[in-house]
């Protein structure tokens, strides 16, 4: 249970770091918060030969509010995003996506920007980022990009990165006025990774009426499924159409077999946590409605 | 293989400063307590879930075992050892902990203790129920938990200066 013997490096600003990055290629990791990484190369599940540590990099420490986006920096701790006033009021889903990763004590550590970029189908902040069609900001020594969510996420554990290239931001974007949003998901144990989660983010018109509406689920396939579910949301009189609701889940999410749950089990939550997380983004969003904000 | 490379790194431990010489790989754990034989914080599961190597660094809760000790240059970190009273006696976690009978055989302690006292300088007062969530990332096996969700009100009350009989406020 000890990680196997690796070179270190600390780079002293991020030209720095993307320079080592670039010579290291596929040899080189980045180390961020490190809440995963640690772990796996404790279990020997990984064993990089050289990681690059951007804890000792203050540029990259940012949160930045605008009136259209939220934008992460890749060494900003969850727990400092979670408790941003200003992040919180732009984009309540963040805080709510947020609170449900892992425990305190790990979001202390944790980067948001390096749980995107681990891209583990039951992380939540991709989840958050995608239905908030987030942008993460690649840079290497001598290029930028920037991979939107829905490109982003490759695979289990697999993101668009490319060896020498460093995550150093992620944006996301702010939902239109009158809408709502809520994260909700069950795990074996609170702080566990979840069996299923859902976030939800629905729009509404002045009446309170639902108009649209997205849902990202988690572990119940191979990275955050998307599904635009508003067929099943509009025009019933503010109820959910739960057939066709369940029927547009189904189609997209591919749960399987684990030791903490079967695939049906999985189904049968990704249906149920998909209708409570809506009605709840529902009723924040009217509430939002009538006080005149975001929720 | 060969020798492995050393790495230098400062940090403080419960404002001692320290230097070390240790492999990359060294966890923050190990550091302390193989390096600086400070053998209170405790190494439960050693990935991160059972919480009882949790330290503060820079005042927040985090867990020794997740870190590199090289990757804390510059950092304050302090341990259970740092968690008493400025005269050497039982700081107001541990004494709650004494009063509330709120550890059986020890081992998960040191990690209670460290994140109950960064929690109560954020939350002065919590209900039960915020106890309860304050100590979910730190497991039990001796299953105390009902003595420790009141050892964290109890440890509230001696901060306070609230000294009545244990779980006075109960």
């Amino acid at each position: 249970m000890k990680p196997s013997p690796f070179i270190y490096h600390r780079p002293a600003s991020t030209s720095e770091a993307l320079e080592m990055l670039a010579d290291l290629g596929d040899a080189g990791k980045v180390l961020a918060g490190g809440q995963s990484l640690v772990p796996l190369m404790s279990m020997r599940l990984a064993a990089p030969a050289h990681l690059v540590d951007i804890n000792h990099l203050p540029e990259l420490d940012t949160v930045e509010v605008t009136s259209t986006h939220v934008r992460v920096g890749a060494i900003a701790r969850h727990s400092r995003v979670e408790r941003d006033a200003a992040a919180y009021d732009a984009i309540p889903l963040l805080r709510q996506g947020l609170e449900n990763v892992a425990h305190p004590t790990i979001r202390n550590r944790g980067t948001t920007v390096g749980s995107i970029v681990h891209a583990d189908p039951a992380a939540e902040m991709p989840a958050v980022l995608a239905l908030l069609d987030g942008v993460v900001e690649l840079r290497s020594a001598n290029d930028r990009r920037e991979v939107a969510a829905t490109d982003f996420f490759v695979g289990p554990m697999e993101s668009a990165t490319r060896p020498g290239e460093l995550a150093v931001a992620a944006t996301f974007h702010r939902p239109p006025d009158g809408s709502g949003s809520a994260f909700l998901e069950l795990a074996r144990r609170h702080g566990d990774y979840a069996m299923c989660g859902v976030g939800a983010v629905v729009g509404t018109d002045p009446d309170g009426s639902v108009t649209h509406a997205r849902v990202a689920l988690i572990s119940v396939g191979d990275g955050p499924v998307l599904v635009d579910v508003t067929p099943a949301v509009t025009g019933n009189g503010g109820g959910f159409d739960r057939a066709a609701l369940n029927d547009l889940i189904d189609h997209d999410i591919d749960p399987e077999d684990d030791i903490h749950a079967t695939a049906e089990y999985r189904r049968h939550l990704a249906h149920v946590l998909t209708a409570r997380t809506l009605e709840q983004a529902r009723e924040r969003a009217v509430t939002a409605r009538r006080a005149g904000r975001a929720a | 293989m060969d020798t492995e490379t050393l790495v230098h790194v400062a940090f403080t431990v419960n404002g001692t400063p320290h230097e070390l010489e240790v492999p990359a790989r060294r966890l923050l754990s190990d550091a302390l307590r193989h390096d600086l034989r400070l053998t209170g914080t405790h190494v439960g599961c050693e990935h991160g879930v059972c919480g009882a190597c949790t330290v503060l660094v820079d005042g927040a809760p985090t867990r020794s075992c997740l870190v590199f000790a090289v990757s804390l240059e510059g950092a304050a970190i302090t341990t259970v050892e740092g968690c008493g009273n400025p005269d050497g006696g039982m700081g107001p976690v541990q004494q709650a902990f004494q009063d509330c009978h709120a550890l059986q055989c020890g081992f998960c302690t040191p990690g209670f203790i460290t994140t109950i006292a960064a929690y109560l300088e954020e939350n002065e007062d919590p209900t039960e129920a915020e106890a309860r969530e304050a100590i979910s990332g730190n497991l039990c096996r001796c299953t105390g938990y009902q003595n420790i969700v009141a050892a964290v009100q109890r440890a509230a009350e001696l901060r306070a200066g609230r000294t009545g009989g244990p779980g006075a406020n109960r």
